[in-house]
């Protein structure tokens, strides 16, 4: 039951969310819903090839179609100088193709008519003329010494983009050397797509007589959008508002700068009118940035009893056709070397190749911090396969192999230091929530009777909330975030940050933070992110970061206020500022606990009654660089029941033990996690974007690309631990993305447990049914 | 996402919509529920030059009893077919099979004879109307006639209607005896098309065995099947579980699916041999409480 927001102290309290009335009752203000006079309408003409020469492009029937303003391709653009822009992993791409198109519906010209009708009618009138060319479909072929070289812009000819590697090799091939137990498996994490409900879209404003460039835009990360935008454009920043109004679900989706953006830039820019451009739901799930898209193959090495011993890891990664992942700079496979997982390996060593194919660009992380979704699903399927092998109990082999509590800060193999965790307590709490014992020995009674029953383990780590600074960037800028907090005379407050909410809550839990450091309710501050002439400069909401950065920033931020206002405090009080004391709620004299004031007393003074040689006013600003990522935690536990006739798989039930330290709103933490447990759900069992030979998309809008209803979803259990992260001030981890990492592990390994009296060790997502039926087909199991 | 411009007629009568049609021939769509129209428009897939709204023809509302049949009128949607308690001891096949349908705001819009004229092979109301053994009611400028449902469905997204022609209504014969049926239908998430699917209409006789048997398989081929073989194997049978063991088996000897992203042929083959043999099982159940009672 949520609590009121006039709540006091309300750190850790179920807080009801302060966005739900808004949204709730369709008062939400997106972009779609932004009109302003004179405005004019974007379509996209898109490439119906996936690799084809433009031989030339006939605009003149468009351009003479009722209410046609403008018709831009990539020679347009490229006058422009605008025809390539950079992406956010230092690849560049095509907004608009210039002599050919390398994937199926890649922009290859633009109309602009009064209404979005009328640009619809006349997109349909562009001619193009395509001379198709060799089409590259799968990675490895890619590589292949005759692969057709699909860009031609760049200068090494190659479909190879990077290789990169973390960990010891030479440790690492020694242990492997000697070890008594190896298993090594191939697994794909499909080509995956966010697909938040409302797709991308912006309105471009350019005014003219101010030569101010106003854009409303579908963004996580509204500054890092206007700095790549003054890049690009060659407008001054200033002269840039970029404004990110409510948005309808991210997921990594929103963070990247997309070619409909700066096309409706460049068709204000022209026009001096608004222009809008919104997606279709097929441009968005086809042309806008996938996610994973990773061909591993994980090899363990081991002990007989189990112990683990070093971790190797060769990844492919298919990017499609320009390398659009948003990683930061340094790190083309994301924070993929997290792959060691919640296990003492005393060795690792990982590779990435990363691949341009005739496919849609990315890949973006998806609910997940930088790959980190990819390397987690790889060591929690790998663990498994080790324990089938060994014949050990799954939950065994882990708790076998747990970094050990006393064993915090941890260094990993691969470098990093993981501030906190308690893996053991947060998997035992699972087992005994769950009933294993009970649930192995239904399992081992139903496989006597010829029933499928599968158990799934999935103990994962996840890291996540970069910076700090001097590893991470994007674009060169350091992923540090801010906050700034001001009271006004009257003891309420507004509270600017630099990141972007898309459904988090940050309107509640970051008012929360501040509440509780300043002796106020939610109710008494005001969240506002989003717009960049207002807000301080941040890198944006994903990655699970907002917390972990901004929540930081926040609570150092109102504790920065705070230590004016014990000055402001000790003039009204009449005493030294040494004897003022701060009970979290007030400022009282030492051994005088009648004598205070409210933080509402002090902002009125610090307007009103200000001691003299004190600055008027009470309002801070605070940049944070974290000194550490967080490693948020988990132990789910996922049980299967598998119809033999069909092959479908039910998920009878599903437990997720999550540790993301300190909670600030337990309500709102359950909420991303049964969100995230639904899109796992959806990746495990339906969620793929296959294409044909030919390069055509075969799952290019929601009638193939499944996602899933509350008609589908299985029924969450949520239960916590709480290992406060020691570096982050209020001892809080990230969630958001938690349980789309960890869960889809869970579901695999039950599915292959419920199978493994056949000796199948692995089975690829997504579980569709026609998988499972084929695999008991091969072994004579029909009903 | 918007549609190519199209003219847009709202006739009153059934007259007035077959002249519209008459004049406009295939330029023009009759528009009903429009849940699979619409959507093909705003993908530009369909583009017609005229819409035909016949959702203000009264006499296409509603259904009756009449003839040794239930006459469903052409603007019946799937959610009427779903709630329609009165209709559910003598034709159980309708509500089973609409609870099916996509979802809730679909069914509330969509309508029977809108989904069998416009003939995907993976509609729901085809393998139903094929068990049902239904006629479509259609009419042109020289009167009406009855389409069996064996000779409606010509190809994926065609049928027998003549280019002038409105269907009106669709006949489900009335059952003589204790009735039974089940739709059963395998999707990748709910309100998906079908993997596979299957109707099974069941009537029994007073002498204990199954004197009508109806079998319609959906989503296995270009147009909604009739399992032939297994329904001569039903007719005269008890419902034992021998013979459901041979009629399942027999199911999919008529089915002529494809290998696409939902499974394979063989795959879809042995769905129906498996959807029919719980079919039939939960049937023959429910039957023998009946007549027990009875």
């Amino acid at each position: 039951m949520a609590l009121r927001q006039t709540e006091m102290r309300p750190m850790g309290k179920p807080i009801g969310r302060k966005e739900d009335p808004r949204l709730i009752r369709g008062k939400g203000r997106y972009v779609d819903d932004v009109m302003l006079p004179n405005m004019l309408y974007l379509c996209i003409v898109r490439s119906p090839y996936a690799h084809a020469r433009i031989r030339s492009i006939d605009t003149s029937a468009a351009l003479a179609a009722p209410g046609v303003k403008l018709v831009l391709t990539g020679e347009d653009l490229a006058s422009m100088n605008l025809a390539w822009m950079p992406t956010l992993a230092g690849d560049q791409q095509m907004v608009m193709a210039t002599g050919k198109v390398l994937f199926q519906y890649q922009e290859v010209a633009a109309v602009v008519a009064e209404t979005r009708a009328q640009a619809e009618d006349a997109a349909q009138l562009i001619e193009v003329d395509y001379e198709p060319l060799p089409v590259v479909v799968d990675p490895f072929k890619a590589l292949a010494p005759d692969a057709p070289v699909l860009r031609e812009d760049k200068e090494e000819k190659s479909n190879h983009i990077f290789h990169w590697e973390a960990g010891d090799r030479e440790e690492t091939e020694t242990l492997f050397r000697d070890a008594p137990v190896i298993v090594s498996q191939k697994v794909r994490f499909p080509r995956v797509h966010p697909s938040p409900l409302e797709p991308c879209g912006c309105v471009a404003d350019y005014d003219p007589a101010k030569s101010k460039l106003t854009l409303y835009v579908t963004s996580q990360a509204p500054h890092v959008h206007r700095t790549v935008l003054a890049m690009v454009s060659g407008l001054p920043e200033h002269q840039i508002q970029v404004i990110s109004p409510d948005v309808g679900g991210g997921f990594g989706n929103k963070v990247p700068v997309y070619p409909g953006y700066v096309i409706a830039v460049a068709a204000s820019l022209k026009l001096g009118t608004p222009v809008k451009w919104i997606e279709t739901r097929t441009e968005n799930v086809a042309s806008s940035h996938f996610a994973r898209d990773y061909h591993m193959t994980a090899e363990i090495a081991a002990r007989e009893d189990g112990k683990v011993l070093a971790l190797r890891v060769k990844t492919i990664a298919d990017h499609g056709a320009f390398d659009a992942a948003a990683d930061p700079s340094k790190f083309p496979a994301g924070l993929f070397s997290i792959v060691s997982g919640s296990y003492d390996f005393k060795a690792a060593f990982v590779e990435v190749d990363g691949v341009y194919t005739n496919k849609a660009p990315g890949g973006v992380a998806y609910r997940c911090s930088f790959r980190v979704t990819e390397a987690s699903y790889l060591i929690e399927r790998v663990m498994d396969v080790l324990a089938q092998r060994l014949g050990m109990d799954p939950a065994e082999l882990r708790l076998r192999n747990f970094i050990r509590k006393d064993q915090f800060p941890y260094k990993s193999p691969t470098g990093w230091v993981y501030d906190s965790g308690d893996y053991e307590k947060t998997l035992k709490l699972a087992l005994d929530r769950i009933g294993y014992e009970e649930l192995r020995k239904e399992q081992a009674e139903k496989r006597a009777r010829g029933e499928l029953m599968g158990i799934g383990i999935s103990t994962f780590t996840e890291v996540v909330g970069a910076g700090p600074a001097h590893l991470f960037d994007i674009v060169g800028i350091k992923m540090f975030d801010s906050a700034q907090i001001r009271f006004h005379p009257t003891g309420k407050v507004i509270a600017r940050l630099g990141v972007r909410h898309q459904g988090q809550g940050h309107e509640t839990t970051f008012a929360q933070i501040i509440a509780e450091e300043l002796g106020l309710s939610a109710d008494d501050v005001l969240i506002e992110e989003g717009d960049t002439d207002t807000a301080p400069y941040g890198l944006g909401t994903y990655a699970s970061r907002s917390t972990p950065t901004a929540g930081g920033a926040a609570a150092l931020c109102a504790r920065r206020i705070r230590e004016k206002a014990r000055k402001i405090a000790a003039h009204l009080l009449e005493v030294s500022e040494d004897d003022v004391t701060w009970d979290g709620i007030a400022f009282s004299v030492k051994g005088l606990p009648g004598r205070s004031v409210s933080m509402k007393d002090v902002a009125f003074a610090a307007y009103t009654n200000i001691p003299e040689g004190l600055e008027p006013g009470l309002e801070a600003t605070y940049y944070y660089n974290p000194p550490n990522l967080t490693f948020p935690h988990g132990a789910y536990i996922a049980v299967v029941d598998i119809d033999k006739g069909t092959g479908a798989v039910k998920v009878r039930r599903f437990l997720a033990v999550d540790d993301c330290g300190n909670v600030i709103n337990p309500m709102i933490v359950d909420g991303q996690v049964h969100g995230g447990l639904t899109e796992g759900f959806a990746i495990a069992f339906m969620q793929d974007i296959p294409y044909d030979a030919d390069g055509n998309c075969l799952a290019p809008n929601w009638m193939d690309y499944l996602v899933p209803t509350s008609a589908d979803t299985p029924h969450w259990e949520t239960d916590r631990t709480v290992t406060p992260s020691p570096h982050h001030p209020i001892g809080a981890k990230g969630v958001g993305e938690s349980p789309n990492v960890g869960s889809p592990a869970a579901f695999v390994n039950a599915v292959v447990d419920a199978l493994s009296p056949f000796g199948v060790e692995h089975i690829d997502m997504p579980i569709f049914p026609w998988k499972v039926w084929s695999i008991l087909r091969e072994h004579g199991i029909s009903e | 996402m918007f549609p190519n411009a199209f003219q847009y007629e709202a006739p009153t009568s059934v007259d007035e919509a077959i002249r519209l049609l008459t004049e406009y021939g295939y330029d023009s769509k009759i528009l009903a529920g429009g849940q699979s129209l619409l959507p093909m428009m705003k993908f530009r897939i369909a583009a017609p030059a005229v819409l035909i709204d016949v959702n203000g023809i009264d006499d296409l509302k509603g259904w009756r009893e009449e003839n040794g049949k239930l006459r469903i009128g052409a603007l019946t949607r799937h959610a009427d077919a779903e709630h329609a308690t009165e209709l559910r001891d003598r034709y159980p096949l309708l509500s089973r099979t609409a609870r099916w349908i996509a979802d809730p705001p679909i069914r509330n819009r969509g309508t029977i004879c809108g989904s069998l004229v416009h003939a995907d092979p993976g509609s729901d109301w085809g393998a139903a109307m094929i068990a049902l053994r239904a006629d479509v009611e259609v009419q042109g400028l020289e009167g009406s006639r009855l389409i069996p449902i064996d000779e409606f469905f010509v190809d994926t997204f065609a049928t027998s209607l003549e280019e002038n022609e409105l269907a009106v209504a669709v006949h489900v014969p009335t059952p003589n005896g204790p009735v039974a049926a089940r739709y059963m239908k395998l999707e990748r998430k709910a309100g998906d098309f079908a993997i596979a699917a299957l109707a099974v209409h069941v009537v029994m006789g007073k002498d204990g065995r199954v004197s009508e048997a109806g079998i319609g398989i959906g989503a296995c081929g270009p147009i909604p099947l009739r399992a032939a073989k297994a329904e001569a194997a039903l007719v005269g049978q008890p419902l034992t579980e021998e013979t459901i063991s041979t009629v399942s088996k027999l199911v999919p000897e008529d089915a002529d699916p494809a290998d696409d992203l939902r499974g394979s042929a063989d795959y879809k083959r042995d769905l129906l041999r498996v959807f029919a043999k719980r079919a039939l099982l939960e049937i023959a159940e429910e039957l023998q409480e009946r007549v027990g009672a009875e």
